[in-house]
């Protein structure tokens, strides 16, 4: 019985274990020529949420590697997750394109700084982002906080730093960085829900 | 989303009215067309372009941009008059039979107490009649002149079918026609469900639009229904989520509101935000405000925050005035802002008037973008030729740019629009070295935190203080943020009704917000998603897909806001007695000893429905609100004005009184007033919109998606391209006031003109997605064009009807 290798695999779908029809000698020929195995596989599974609109569709990635803490997981396909009541597998022209965002030519690799007036980025290690970034919400904060309004009523909070804070980040970071900025006494605070 | 996604399928009638679904939520979409498949339902769309949810539709309807209260005002009036209205339940559930103050009164489009220079109203009038205990009176005949369902009745009889064909543009017999449909969901066991997105949110009277279709949704007793509800569909994927923590200056998570100059201690305070209800025997749930608020201070400042010190109360910042993305770029224009932190954020593209904004950049003193791409704002000092125009040489503003993770390199959990909060597992290392917003949240904080204890400086206490037990202290783990959000007991939690009874053992993890205290004994960083982590664990992570309701509940995937609740006022889907208005869908159902059925009760669950505890436990009325009392700033009832940029000389309903040609309660700025066309120089109405290939600013960064769509361009009709002497495919330059853009002229058939009172009026559709950085061709940035004016109540820019001129570039 000759049986492609797309036939073979509707065959076992169908119900029957593929490894016992193979024994009864129905061994796809288009198989045996088969250079490479399907490559996802081997590829590791997350679950995980497309960040575009508030659906909020299901995801599943595939990356290599087993997630061990030496091996480099790199992401080779994603596709929308059967199991999530909403979506039920399927995934838009916007998702459909998931992997290209995480693989944007435009990804940010290092942090930079362009300098008042220049015309180009400069490389800087995080310490240096840090410390200079610190230096200038401190010296801003110390300058500008507000203990009181001019009736005498406390009011702790800082203007003259703006935050806005981003719709795409999980629930957690969203949370600590609340909890972070008006622990600083931030009000001039918002996010793209507005718009 | 007042239901879910999935509960679309459940619906008679679907109107989609302010939203394009087919095209910007795709996958959600598709229960909608579920729902027309098994159900046999409906699916209506008003809209200004026949978009590709209305090639879908069984009927049509198109409307001017910008008329939306006059449309369903109409519709109002049309089942008051026809008496398409769901009686019972209007009389039970809503405020139709309140008597308001006699002073209340509305003439020549202005409701009563208008300030014109402060361009707000005193709304001391917009209040109902109190008893001597402060009750609401009621007037359970309807017939009291001043009873809300005669004002409503009143307000909305000047929307006359020929009123609104000409304000809307839409024809006649086009609007009688979805009003019918509309009414058949009068029956009580028919429901239409309402799908909404920025087409109603992007005007200066987005929240009126809404709440129009809430008191439709009411008069039709649609509310708390399987296949009912107000759904907005909500932009990005955890939009819903990072509203609910309040990333956002007026509230602090879970919607409290955030104190303010008028608030001098936690003592006044709590009693101002404590309501007193409004009707004998209702939940009036807000009386819980000081158990959340108390906890949230817990949650924050620890062992800091004692009753002495008012739990901390001072270390909470205080809010100014306005601050929202429009004021702040107002302040920064200004120059009284000089710093700037943009997390996931491009505002150059994405807020109104780029020049303003771009301007207001430029006076920084530093600037920090976190991103895991190279955004426009990121790059607002550099030239782009004709897309930029800027000279660097000229921009003092220092600029950092740090590298982020994206979604599949971090874990923690989304809430979708169905408030369905769910888990989400890490797939790999973010590329080079970016970093999770936590790690340089944390890291920055404690670098301040450092400095502070070693150099002094303003304020600190509310820094050295704020609770950091985190095991890697710069690396807060998503785990142990959902654990503190959620809360635990300090000590012992015991039933209120038997102190030897103990609830919660102290150190426990909450199970839900009823356990939560005032007198500090709990934490809780967020009290609407108590529960999520409770001693059980996770529950943003359950995964169990089964569905025995039959409607799409899945009680045991994720973890819907409130306390697992899907479907919100729930209560109102069965009759006062306690049966379900239609039993084919039964969400709940009284069992006799307590509520039972397929979803968590909205309502104390052992409330028999003798006890009359009425179904929106959030009022202190207990009943939804027809009229809105002083709680909306343009008015009780909303009322057509005309957006900013109008091509008519005033409002077709008011035309003898310019104060109330746009909204009169709308903020604007000096300098945006005068930045604002007229119809003379801008004769066309442009309205901007979005493609079913990108998603914002952010998916021309990537590569397929760039390559569906790869070039900016505009859509006018075939009639003003004619008019105008433009081909598809020709280049056109359109313009606003506050500046240009150039793009494709794409001509089709689905923008048409319209006869506004004799009037014909074009209409110029802009997608949005385009801009200088990305894999797109660079193009220009939309949002030069929109103007700098806002929504009275939440500040939404009015991106959705502005006035341009059109030619050939």
């Amino acid at each position: 019985m000759n049986v492609t290798r797309r036939q073979f695999f509707r065959i076992c779908t169908a119900g029957l274990g593929g490894s016992s029809i193979a024994m009864m000698g129905f061994s796809p020929n288009a198989a045996l020529a088969e250079v490479r195995t399907f490559k996802l596989t081997r590829a590791t599974e997350t679950r995980n949420t497309c960040p575009y609109c508030s659906v909020s569709c299901g995801v599943l990635i595939y990356s290599s590697g087993d997630k061990s803490k030496n091996a480099h997981a790199e992401i080779i396909h994603i596709e929308g997750d059967p199991d999530n009541p909403v979506n039920r597998g399927t995934l838009c022209p916007k998702g459909a394109g998931l992997r290209d965002m995480v693989q944007s030519a435009n990804r940010l690799k290092w942090p930079e700084v362009r300098e008042a007036g220049a015309s180009e980025w400069k490389k800087i290690s995080w310490n240096e982002a840090f410390d200079r970034i610190a230096k200038h919400m401190k010296a801003d904060r110390d300058a500008n906080f507000m203990v009181q309004n001019k009736d005498g009523l406390t009011v702790n909070r800082w203007t003259s730093t703006a935050f806005l804070a981003s719709s795409a980040a999980p629930n957690e970071a969203g949370y600590l960085t609340v909890k972070t900025i008006r622990a600083l006494g931030m009000t001039s605070i918002d996010t793209q829900a507005r718009i | 989303m007042t239901n879910h996604w999935v509960d679309i399928k459940n619906a008679d009638l679907i109107l989609v009215m302010g939203g394009n679904p087919a095209e910007a939520h795709p996958c959600g979409f598709k229960w909608a067309i579920e729902a027309k498949k098994t159900r046999k339902a409906k699916l209506v769309v008003v809209d200004p372009r026949f978009n590709r949810t209305a090639s879908v539709a069984d009927f049509y309807a198109p409307l001017r941009s910008g008329s939306d209260i006059a449309f369903l005002g109409g519709v109002i009036n049309y089942l008051i008059a026809n008496d398409k209205i769901h009686k019972d339940y209007v009389k039970a559930y809503t405020n139709a039979s309140f008597l308001v103050d006699p002073g209340f009164k509305f003439s020549d489009g202005l409701f009563s107490g208008y300030n014109e220079e402060k361009r707000s109203y005193d709304k001391g009038s917009w209040s109902y009649q109190l008893d001597k205990d402060g009750y609401a009176k009621i007037d359970e005949s309807w017939q009291d002149p001043n009873c809300v369902w005669q004002l409503m009745k009143a307000h909305y009889a000047r929307y006359t079918p020929e009123m609104v064909a000409k304000v809307c543009g839409t024809p006649k017999e086009s609007f009688l026609k979805v009003c019918e449909y509309i009414a058949e969901t009068a029956a009580p066991n028919k429901t239409m469900t309402s799908l909404y997105a920025l087409g109603w949110t992007e005007h200066s009277v987005g929240s009126q639009n809404i709440r129009c279709m809430a008191m439709i949704q009411l008069l039709l007793g649609n509310m708390g229904m399987a296949g009912g509800g107000i759904n907005a569909l909500r932009g990005h994927s955890n939009v819903q989520g990072i509203t609910d923590f309040a990333l956002y200056a007026q509230q602090l998570p879970g919607y409290l509101a955030a104190p303010t100059d008028a608030d001098k201690d936690i003592k006044s305070f709590l009693e101002k935000k404590t309501t007193k209800a409004l009707r004998p025997g209702q939940m009036n749930f807000y009386q819980n405000f000081p158990k959340w608020y108390v906890s949230l201070q817990k949650a924050w400042w620890g062992d800091a925050a004692t009753k002495d010190n008012g739990f901390a109360f001072d270390y909470m910042p205080k809010l100014a005035g306005a601050s929202d993305v429009l004021s702040i770029f107002d302040q920064m224009y200004q120059g009284k802002i000089n710093g700037f932190l943009c997390q996931g954020f491009n505002p150059l593209a994405s807020v109104a008037n780029k020049k303003k904004v771009s301007d207001a950049l430029a006076k920084l003193k530093y600037m920090v973008v976190m991103d895991p791409l190279a955004t426009d704002t990121s790059e607002f000092w550099k030239p782009y030729g004709e897309f930029n125009e800027v000279d660097p040489a000229k921009i003092p503003t220092e600029v950092f740019r740090l590298p982020t993770s994206l979604f599949a390199e971090t874990a923690g959990s989304f809430t979708n629009s169905g408030r369905v909060i769910l888990w989400r597992w890490k797939a790999a290392e973010p590329p080079g070295d970016a970093k999770d917003d936590t790690e340089i949240m944390a890291t920055l904080f404690l670098k301040l935190k450092e400095m502070y204890a070693k150099d002094g400086g303003a304020f600190a206490e509310p820094i050295q203080k704020l609770t950091w037990a985190y095991r890697i202290p710069n690396k807060p783990s998503p785990e142990e943020l959902m654990m503190e959000y959620n809360g635990k007991a300090l000590a012992d939690v015991v039933d209120p009704k038997d102190a030897t009874k103990v609830l919660v053992k102290a150190g426990d993890q909450l199970p839900s917000f009823a356990m939560l205290r005032d007198d500090g004994t709990t934490t809780c960083g967020n009290w609407i998603y108590c529960g999520v982590w409770s001693q059980a664990g996770n529950n943003s992570a359950r995964r169990d897909n089964s569905d025995p309701s039959g409607l799409g509940q899945t009680l045991n995937w994720g973890f819907a806001w409130p306390v697992n609740r899907r479907i919100l006022y729930n209560r109102a889907s069965a009759d006062p007695s306690g049966k379900p208005w239609d039993p084919k869908r039964t969400v709940l159902r009284w069992t006799g000893k307590v509520w039972g059925g397929n979803d968590i009760p909205d309502m104390r669950p052992d409330a028999a429905p003798e006890e009359n505890v009425m179904p929106f436990i959030m009022n202190p009325e207990g009943v939804a609100r027809l009229f809105a009392r002083d709680l909306m700033a343009e008015g009780p009832f909303p009322e057509h004005y005309e957006p900013f940029e109008t091509p008519l000389e005033a409002n077709p309903m008011h035309p003898q009184n310019p104060k109330a040609k746009s909204n009169p309660a709308a903020r604007v700025y000096k300098g945006d007033m005068e930045a604002f066309g007229n119809a003379k120089d801008f004769p066309y109405v442009a309205t901007t919109y979005r493609l079913t290939e990108h998603f914002h600013f952010w998916t021309k960064q990537s590569l397929v998606n760039a390559i569906m769509q790869p070039e900016h361009f505009v859509e006018i009709g075939e009639e003003l391209a004619k008019e105008k002497g433009i081909a598809a495919g020709d280049r056109v330059k359109v313009r606003s006031n506050r500046g240009f853009i150039k793009a494709v002229a794409v001509v089709t058939k689905r923008i048409k003109a319209f006869d506004i009172d004799g009037k014909k009026v074009h209409t110029v559709g802009i997608p949005i997605h385009f801009g200088f950085k990305g894999a797109t061709k660079p193009g220009f940035i939309t949002n030069t064009l929109t103007p700098f004016v806002g929504d009275a109540n939440t500040q939404t820019p009015e991106y959705k009807a502005f006035l341009v001129n059109i030619e050939k570039a």
